[in-house]
């Protein structure tokens, strides 16, 4: 059963992953754009199965293209759920 | 990094020939090894009988690679025997005629198993292998693609589509100690080539054809812990006809 999809989980699911990719953890904020925090592109798409795993929620790839920072992320997660 | 435990090998097309050669390799080489087959069920059973023979665990999972999205496949190898970190995308098939006479349904059918099939279980695979932060993944080519072969025409482009799809994947996820090589083998001895002229093998430096456990052995090799720096690249099985 995959979990609820609340802002506030999807921001925990995403902060505990991101430094499994090298983000430094006191880097992490909603405002750090992937960038900053040295996530590339197969990380982003590592990360959308993570989310996919725990929520159920799919993101395409146009979609992860799109996202620049933490927040841009979460609020897509949130989005693509309701 | 060397292998996780109970890491198991898909191989496709794995009843007969060299991809019966291949899981019986990589059996012995320490893999638990998912024998999937189309339509020849007593083949499949035939070689997971072998690995069990020879101390070796194997499972023999059904299902056309053509047909769709794969996830029933490694769900079954997953379940039956553990988290699949090596894929051998075998299955082939033939449709050989002149460019001229090959039909719609003939070049589509030879790029749906060779190509397409082999990309979308590469996808799948792809999945638990970044999550294990471990994987291979070998590509059964072909001479023919890198080489002309007057008739296959649908085959050759399949193949070569397979060598270049393996270099572009092998860049993508080489950081996270998953490889991705082709195979490419010559004139083999199996049920696919015996309709082929005696006189092919003249053309072949060594003077003679390959045996299915000669390619084997180049997969095996690719597989192992002792490939790990090697990812890209196409290993020629061929007795120097590419030469």
């Amino acid at each position: 059963m995959a979990t609820a999809v609340t802002p506030e989980a999807v921001e925990k699911v995403v902060f505990d992953a991101l430094p499994q990719f090298g983000a430094d953890p006191s880097d992490i904020t909603r405002e750090a754009t992937f960038e900053d925090l040295d996530v590339d592109s197969l990380d982003l798409a590592e990360l959308s199965q993570i989310i996919e795993d725990e929520f159920g929620v799919q993101l395409k790839g146009d979609d992860v293209g799109k996202i620049k920072t933490v927040g841009d992320a979460i609020d897509l997660v949130v989005s693509r759920a309701g | 990094m060397p292998r996780p435990e109970g890491a198991t090998a898909l191989v496709t097309g794995a009843s007969k020939g060299i991809g019966a050669a291949i899981a019986k390799a990589l059996a012995a080489d320490g893999w638990l090894v998912a024998v999937n087959y189309r339509s020849d069920e007593a083949g499949a059973r035939a070689t997971v009988e072998a690995i069990e023979e020879a101390g070796g665990r194997a499972a023999a999972i059904g299902g056309d690679v053509a047909d769709g999205p794969p996830d029933a496949l490694f769900a079954a190898a997953t379940e039956q025997l553990g988290p699949v970190l090596a894929l051998v995308n075998n299955a082939g098939v033939r449709a050989d005629n002149l460019a001229i006479q090959i039909e719609d349904e003939d070049w589509d059918a030879v790029i749906g198993t060779n190509l397409n099939a082999a990309f979308r279980m590469t996808k799948r695979a792809i999945r638990p292998m970044l999550k294990a932060r471990y994987g291979r993944i070998v590509n059964i080519a072909s001479v023919v693609g890198p080489r002309a072969n007057a008739g296959q025409a649908n085959y050759a482009a399949a193949k070569a589509g397979l060598i270049g799809m393996t270099k572009t994947v092998a860049h993508e996820v080489a950081r996270r100690g998953i490889t991705v090589n082709a195979v490419a083998p010559g004139f083999i001895e199996t049920d696919m080539t015996k309709d082929l002229p005696e006189d092919v093998v003249k053309a072949v430096p060594a003077r003679r054809a390959g045996k299915p456990e000669e390619v084997a052995a180049a997969v095996r090799f690719l597989a192992s812990d002792d490939a790990a720096y090697v990812t890209g690249t196409t290993l020629f099985v061929d007795g120097g006809l590419s030469a």
